[in-house]
């Protein structure tokens, strides 16, 4: 069935792919380029872009998303020329955190940057990017901050296991800027040195935007026309779409769009239920896919989607994304003194993963994950119910774990009786 | 191609059916590996295709294509595939005014009134040649998907039209076949695609449901498909087909699948001989008759 036959122009084996993932620019084995080509269905042999590794499952190249966590749960990374929607959390606390992170890896890579906010200004989300945790400062720093990834006590020679200690331990802390995904100090900010050599393009809404004259050609709002113009110029300026053939170096063009679909950018998808431009934002969101995937870039957007009002939009606007990443924060709501989610600031839901090149995507086992974010880690793990030890105890967090929807009227009284609970 | 759906569904290479409307339906997961079945069996057949691929790139149908045993590129140097990539096209027609009729014109308009150009284009594409002799065997058209017209300001109407159009002139006219893919939510969001669903399964000869599993997620099995053969409402067409959907004996038959990495395994419902269930209710179905 799987076509053995395939010639050079598909994919090849597996298992050459994984040898070339450790150290792509060590070998010589070249993975064909993803689709920077176009029509003809094969691309320009890539040399190894800086940040970037071709994915082990299907020879896509991948960007970091700036969160090793993330990057596991969809596969990898983010795959170049397809687009990453966020769903902000409620309060929007830790949405800009995930979108910082995708700006510093940019930086840190050697990416060009491409910034785009209605609120803040590009300059300003810069200044606030977060500092990498590099090589020489990792050691002493990632200790201090009492995670249980220290190595036992190497002095200690094992007696009946002595094989496994010759084992190469497990690295599990930050690692150098030549590698892969990096890990950032939320209480630094970044170097102004390393800001100095970024290559950046911003685009701030109220310094573009002039009053509309007459209406727009394609119905679109009068800010992503402008912004999709703007995407456009910058990326055959940087000739990631392969418009400039005999540039060498090539390099990976990071999109960030902050809130998109929020009023801010004159949408009105958040403020009522059957607006007049209710298409502007999934059309914004398919001509983007498209100069995405023309070209070797990579897209993060954040949306607001709890407010939009028209419910259908939500679902044609995760539709219309590659990769779809929801954030649930406890913050303000009832699970926040939940002692099941204590050690956890929120939930992330993975709601799509894009099928690239392939019939099946990477999806991970586990569906249920929560995010914690430390100093200097933002840990995605499973969310584990706590075992039943006693009585008590049980039955608070199982009856609050069932109840679906937060009951103002509930006291403490109300545990004991109150719901229905099956107890064998 | 998957050959398990090919003997599911009583067809092979050599032998297709000609004159139908397939609808694609898949609810909570991707359907497109039917796209992609499709795609590979009619370029097997022999038969000419015009491809609108309205969500995703050449390259990428064109990889899993090889996976799959067909090569596009080949398909479309030799004339066989015609390919509408409109994620190319759209930044084309987007950002200058095009000089002519644009199959992708709706892009342009607040809410497009029909699909007039992109009937057009299809048309013209899989017209039969001049000279007499035929390469290719009857006409195939594939769209993938349908739903995303919606998002991009076209109403439910004017792509029932469409659709109504194209069956007109692929199905009856040419004697040949349309596939089309849609999403279909389910609950009550979304309320142009389900008016949408409903008027293209009114439509259409055959269905074929993937949904995600009912009881949930699991890292084997990716959902059922389900196929349900509609007897045509029309009085002329008696076709031999069984009716199962609606005798109530068996409901549409339910067929897990499991994808592999280039193929898909179906397995019935409780079952392990995919063939032997279906046979065995088609049986019942017959006699009951």
């Amino acid at each position: 069935m799987a076509a053995a036959a395939t010639c050079g122009a598909g994919a090849g084996s597996p298992g050459s792919v994984a040898a070339a993932v450790d150290r792509s620019s060590a070998t010589s084995f070249q993975r064909k380029g993803p689709r920077a080509g176009g029509a003809d269905g094969g691309g320009p042999r890539l040399v190894s872009i800086a940040g970037t590794r071709p994915s082990v499952r299907n020879g896509q190249l991948l960007v970091s998303t700036g969160l090793p966590a993330l990057d596991q749960l969809l596969g990898g990374g983010l795959a170049v020329g397809t687009v990453l929607l966020i769903e902000e959390d409620k309060y929007n606390i830790y949405s800009p955190l995930l979108f910082k992170y995708f700006l510093a890896e940019g930086i840190v890579s050697g990416h060009t940057l491409l910034v785009a906010s209605a609120r803040e200004h590009p300059a300003g989300i810069l200044q606030e990017l977060p500092a990498p945790l590099l090589d020489d400062s990792y050691e002493k720093e990632f200790d201090e901050d009492g995670c249980n990834h220290k190595t036992p006590d190497s002095s200690m020679k094992m007696k009946i296991a002595w094989r496994y200690q010759l084992l190469p331990k497990m690295e599990a802390g930050p690692v150098s800027s030549s590698r892969f995904g990096h890990y950032y100090d939320t209480s630094k900010k970044i170097p102004q040195e390393l800001l100095r050599t970024a290559k950046w393009h911003g685009f701030f809404l109220p310094e573009r935007i002039s009053p509309p004259l007459t209406v727009e050609p394609c119905h679109l709002t009068h800010g992503y026309m402008k912004l999709l113009e703007f995407i456009k110029k910058i990326v055959s300026e940087e000739g990631v779409d392969g418009s400039h053939p005999q540039k060498k170096t090539k390099n990976i063009l990071r999109i960030g769009i902050q809130s998109l679909g929020s009023p801010l950018w004159g949408d009105d998808a958040c403020c009522a239920e059957a607006c007049d431009d209710s298409h502007s934002l999934t059309k914004f969101l398919y001509v983007l896919r498209g100069l995405v995937r023309a070209s070797l870039s990579a897209c993060l957007v954040t949306v607001p989607a709890h407010l939009i009002q028209n419910k259908a939009i939500t679902a044609r606007v995760t539709s219309l994304s590659d990769t779809v990443v929801g954030l649930e924060s406890f913050v303000g709501s009832e699970r926040e003194t939940n002692p099941l989610y204590k050690d956890y600031h929120g939930l992330i839901h993975i709601r799509q993963i894009p099928r690239l090149n392939n019939l099946i995507c990477d999806e991970s086992d586990v569906k249920d994950l929560a995010f914690k974010l430390k100093r200097k880690l933002f840990t995605i793990e499973r969310l584990h119910l706590p075992p039943d030890l006693s009585d008590t105890v049980s039955r608070e967090s199982k009856q609050d774990v069932a109840v679906p929807a937060p009951r103002p009227g509930r006291g403490c009284s109300g545990l004991a009786e109150g719901e229905k609970h099956l107890d064998f | 191609m998957f050959p398990e759906l090919n003997n599911l569904l009583n067809i092979t290479p050599d032998k297709v059916e000609q004159g139908k409307l397939t609808l694609l339906c898949d609810a909570k997961t991707d359907g497109s590996f039917l796209v992609h079945h499709f795609l590979s069996f009619f370029l097997k057949a022999k038969c000419k295709v015009c491809f609108v691929a309205l969500v995703q790139s050449f390259s990428h149908y064109n990889i899993v294509g090889q996976k799959l045993g067909v090569s596009l590129t080949t398909a479309w140097e030799r004339g066989q595939l015609v390919f509408l990539e409109a994620l190319k096209t759209s930044l084309d027609i987007f950002f200058q005014t095009p000089a002519g009729p644009h199959p992708l014109q709706f892009l342009r308009e607040a809410s497009a009134r029909n699909l007039q150009p992109l009937y057009a284009f299809v048309q013209e594409a899989l017209k039969p040649e001049d000279g007499g002799e035929a390469t290719w065997r009857h006409p195939v058209l594939l769209v993938d998907d349908l739903s995303v017209l919606l998002s991009l300001g076209v109403r439910a109407v004017a792509v029932l039209d469409f659709i109504h159009y194209c069956r007109a002139t692929v199905c009856t006219e040419l004697k040949g076949n349309l596939v089309a893919l849609v999403h279909d939510s389910g609950d009550a969001a979304d309320e142009e695609n389900d008016l949408l669903v409903s008027g293209l399964s009114h439509q259409s000869h055959l269905i074929l449901r993937a949904e995600g599993l009912a009881t949930g997620f699991c890292k084997d099995v990716h959902g059922q498909a389900s196929p349900s053969r509609v007897i045509g409402v029309r009085a002329a067409c008696v076709h031999s087909h069984m009716w199962i959907q609606n005798t109530g004996l068996a409901d549409s038959t339910q067929v897990h699948r499991k994808k592999a990495k280039g193929n898909t395994q179906k397995y019935c419902h409780g079952f392990s001989l995919g063939d032997f269930s279906f046979i065995l209710l088609g049986y019942f179905a017959f006699m009951f008759l």
